[in-house]
């Protein structure tokens, strides 16, 4: 019984990560930059609802679809601030650029909330589900996250496959000129990717806060990491590698930490990234690359 | 004597036969061409030849050595050398460094001599420096030798690939295209370049052109691929005058 | 005439590297003055050592990023390694070897052959990888040494090593035992062997292995692969063999960064900060700001970027803030095409360096 409600708590994290590592590998896929500053747009999605929610008491509903208006929104501004004017520029320049966003929203936050972790209350307000007499147990957390991620996914994917905004991000990921000539507003497209993935990150402080209530300045950054990782454990790039690559993550995490070490729990997750990508060097869903001689 | 030897050379990608059953015979010292239109397979067979793509079936023999199925590193060592049709320099070294490169494997001494400045890295580096300004006056280079190799006018940039392919030191040279992109002065001192190599380093030649003028003008032979097939081989005259070649080439 | 062009070509780079070795010495004579004559702060002295083993560790990373032209993130691992394996070897030997000299001297060596390892395994584990999936590799690398680490536990007695991944009771040590390894605590006293003196010569030894690996004939088989791969292999190089010596040259030289560090503190233990990925980030941020490929700009870089966190101390609680904008303004004037373009336009180097092009 308890693996099978390790299991469960596994999938859940998992959705989580999987709906951060959406984020990463739209962006990835689109402007072929690795956003570092993703897992600090989660923090900083995390503060907002701490802030409405806990200090200015307002609904929980409210201050989640707040914390995804302002995270998208900051998503979009780092994107049109930071990244646009080095749409040119060498990968390692913008991973850098990246990498000081990263830098300026953890500072912000420290100036703001001080270096002491805040406690989340839980946005989620639904019983916990007994099953098995009492020996299953699975949170309400779990109860809304789970459906919720498979939800995201099903319209994240229609919407990529039948609006034209998501064929015109197709078209910019698989062939950036050749978009231009088509008549696709690169910056635009660009733009959008950077909102979606910056409204799934407000969707996931929400439900990560809520499971693991510790909230500080610095804890955007593992998360963010870890969805990194699923990204790539999927095959960066790849919509559905994302979610499967951020539920396994979430369930070898899950059951390394209980069956194994805690401590080694994080050097597992990252040991068998390792070996996935020897064994599918593009990741488990990732599309193999030749090139041209 | 036979410097080049395939048989029955084949590959597919996803069910298209790029090349199909390709076979020559290249003598030592020769200089073939090897013609055809568009997306005919030409640079397909390059590939195999150096190693890039493995073949389906077939067999290479350089010189007497089987080299069907080795790696590009190891046919290169084996003694074939090529240039690339989308230029391949290393861009961000010198025109000296560049054919430095190629001499990687003709004048040694370990990476340790080289941190550590010992004498061999002294004595072989000016043998290379030496070399490797012989190579480049071929080229009309030497001139040039600090430049780096991104900022050299195209026409240069391509030579500079075959005085780099040059320094590898080969016994069959592999030329893709090597006039693309030349002027008619350009193209004919080109020629004049390729017979002198020929003479000066006494390697074999096969070499993928469009400039039918270079072409007739400098090959001996000349084989016309087709859909991967060969079309006709033979000498300039038999193979520019042969029917079906004037057909694949002009269409219907 | 062709004599004349080798000569001006060797005494080129020769004459760059001993400008940047003798500049080297000039600030480490500065220093030193300036200590005799107790004109330095606490702070700056304190910050010496870690200038030259930041140096070393950004130097060691541009020959992966620049010259290899691969993205790692894992030189705090294999710092991290070379601090623990040398600690671990002061520790166990400093009553066997009572010369400081002879200890460290084997030291350094030990932690750079630890790291050298590690660094060769990694290079060739990520044989078929490229880009950005190399990247998280060594992220993930140098993130399990650092949780790796904090969960082992050695000791000595007369009876030999004990390890344990539990707990230090566990190893069920002897009276006469001493504890190396402890778990999360790391090494505590380990000799404090490392002082600037030595710091500034190992980083000159680290420029020099690097300034003459790149002008060599390795050096040139790692460029070539970085400007084009296949055009490489074509030449006839080992492209996996330059690729592994890259990455063991960079993991040795981070591993030599380790050991400085790890004889510079009195306990040692692995943390976030210190090796853990945002360590890997800063030494890349300092290679890139450097200028990527550039070894000498890899040191000024290193030692600008630690002083001005500092030297923004003023600003207290803002300054890690203006650290950051400070770096994406940086980042934006480097590589944005209209910024570059009023660079150039407005520039004395520029006209320079355009009048040299009509000449050619």
């Amino acid at each position: 019984m308890s693996f099978l409600s390790y299991l469960i708590k596994g999938i859940s994290l998992g959705s989580v990560y999987s709906i951060i590592a959406l984020g990463y590998t739209m962006v990835y896929g689109i402007a072929k930059m690795l956003n570092f500053a993703h897992g600090d747009v989660i923090m900083v999605g995390g503060f907002v609802i701490y802030t409405l929610m806990s200090l200015a008491g307002i609904n929980p509903l409210i201050s989640v679809l707040a914390a995804i208006v302002i995270c998208t929104l900051l998503g979009v501004t780092i994107e049109g601030i930071a990244y646009r004017p080095l749409r040119k520029a060498s990968s390692l320049a913008v991973l850098i650029t990246a990498i000081g966003v990263s830098y300026f929203l953890q500072n912000v936050a420290l100036l703001v909330y001080g270096s002491n972790p805040k406690s989340f209350t839980s946005v989620i307000n639904v019983p916990a589900l007994k099953l098995a007499d009492g020996k299953l147990t699975i949170t309400g957390e779990t109860l809304v996250t789970i459906p919720l991620c498979i939800i995201i996914m099903v319209i994240l994917n229609l919407f990529i496959k039948k609006s034209k905004v998501g064929r015109s991000m197709i078209a910019v990921s698989e062939d950036k000129d050749a978009a231009v000539l088509m008549g696709v507003n690169v910056n635009k497209t660009i733009a959008i990717t950077f909102a979606i993935g910056s409204a799934l990150a407000g969707v996931a402080s929400a439900l990560m806060f809520s499971t693991y209530p510790n909230l500080s300045s610095t804890s955007g950054a593992m998360p963010g990491i870890k969805a990194f990782v699923a990204a790539v454990f999927g095959g960066i790039g790849s919509i559905p590698g994302a979610m499967i690559g951020g539920v396994l993550l979430g369930i070898i995490q899950i059951l390394s930490s209980a069956y194994i070490s805690t401590q080694l729990a994080d050097a597992i997750v990252f040991l068998i990234l390792i070996l996935v990508l020897l064994i599918k060097p593009t990741g488990i869903m990732g599309k193999k690359l030749h090139e041209k001689v | 004597m036979e410097m080049l030897s395939v048989k029955n050379l084949s590959i597919s990608f996803g069910g298209l036969r790029a090349v199909d059953s390709f076979n020559i015979t290249i003598q030592k010292g020769e200089l073939y061409g090897l013609i055809g239109p568009n997306g005919a397979g030409k640079t397909t067979v390059f590939n195999l030849l150096t190693g890039v793509y493995k073949p389906d079936s077939g067999i290479i023999i350089l010189d007497g050595e089987n080299i069907s199925g080795k790696s590009p590193i190891e046919i290169n060592k084996a003694g074939i050398a090529r240039t690339f049709q989308n230029i391949r320099l290393f861009k961000n070294l010198t025109v000296l460094d560049n054919v430095k490169t190629g001499l990687h494997n003709q004048y040694k001494y370990t990476t340790l001599a080289g941190i550590l400045r010992l004498p061999s890295y002294y004595r072989t580096e000016k043998l290379m420096t030496e070399k490797a300004y012989d190579i480049l006056k071929v080229f009309d280079l030497d001139k040039e030798a600090a430049t780096l190799s991104a900022n050299l006018p195209y026409g240069k940039q391509r030579k500079l690939e075959i005085a780099r392919a040059l320094a590898t030191n080969p016994k069959l040279l592999l030329l893709d295209e090597p006039a693309a992109g030349m002027n008619p002065a350009e193209t004919e001192e080109l020629m004049k370049t390729i017979t002198l190599i020929r003479e000066k380093f006494g390697v074999t030649i096969l070499l993928i052109e469009h400039d039918m003028k270079l072409v007739a003008g400098i090959c001996e032979k000349i084989f016309v691929l087709n859909f991967g097939m060969e079309l006709a081989n033979g000498l300039p005259q038999d193979v520019l005058n042969n029917p079906e070649v004037i057909k694949a080439y002009l269409g219907e | 005439m062709k004599k004349n062009i080798m000569k001006v070509n060797l005494s080129k780079d020769a004459k760059y590297n001993l400008i940047t070795i003798a500049a080297i010495i000039v600030v480490y004579a500065m220093c030193q003055i300036m200590i005799a004559a107790g004109m330095m702060s606490y702070l700056m002295k304190g910050l010496l050592v870690p200038f030259c083993y930041y140096s070393i560790l950004a130097v060691s990373l541009n020959l992966t990023v620049g010259i290899l032209g691969e993205l790692s993130l894992g030189q705090a691992g294999f710092m991290c390694i070379g601090a623990f394996a040398s600690a671990f070897f002061s520790k166990c030997t400093i009553n066997l070897i009572p010369n400081t000299f002879i200890r460290f001297t084997l030291a350094i060596f030990v932690g750079a052959l630890a790291a050298a390892i590690f660094g060769m395994f990694i290079g060739v584990a990520v044989l078929r990888l490229r880009g950005d999936y190399l990247a998280i590799v060594t992220l993930a690398f140098g993130e399990i040494i650092k949780n790796v680490l904090n969960t082992i536990f050695v000791g000595y007695d007369s009876k030999g090593f004990h390890f344990s991944l539990k707990d230090a009771a566990s190893l069920k040590l002897q009276g006469d035992g001493t504890l190396i390894i402890n778990g999360p605590q790391g090494i505590t006293s380990t000799p404090q062997d490392t002082n600037f003196t030595v710091s500034t010569l190992l980083l000159i030894a680290t420029f020099i292995i690097v300034a003459n690996l790149i002008n060599s004939r390795s050096g040139r088989a790692i460029m070539a692969i970085r400007d084009n791969r296949i055009a490489a292999e074509a030449m006839g190089i080992d492209v996996t063999k330059f690729r592994i010596l890259a990455f063991t040259i960079t993991a040795a030289l981070a591993g030599v960064a380790g050991v400085l560090y790890a004889h510079n503190i009195s306990s040692l233990n692995a943390t976030p900060k210190n090796f853990g990925y945002n360590m890997s980030i800063m030494i890349l941020v300092f290679v890139v700001l450097g200028g990527i490929g550039n070894i000498r700009g890899s040191i000024i870089a290193s030692v600008i970027l630690t002083l001005l966190p500092e030297y923004l101390r003023f600003l207290q609680d803002y300054r890690m803030l203006i650290y950051a904008i400070v770096l994406i303004i940086m980042m934006i004037l480097n590589w944005n095409p209209t910024c570059i373009a009023w660079r150039k336009k407005y520039s004395l180097g520029s006209i320079f360096r355009k009048k040299t092009q009509g000449e050619v």
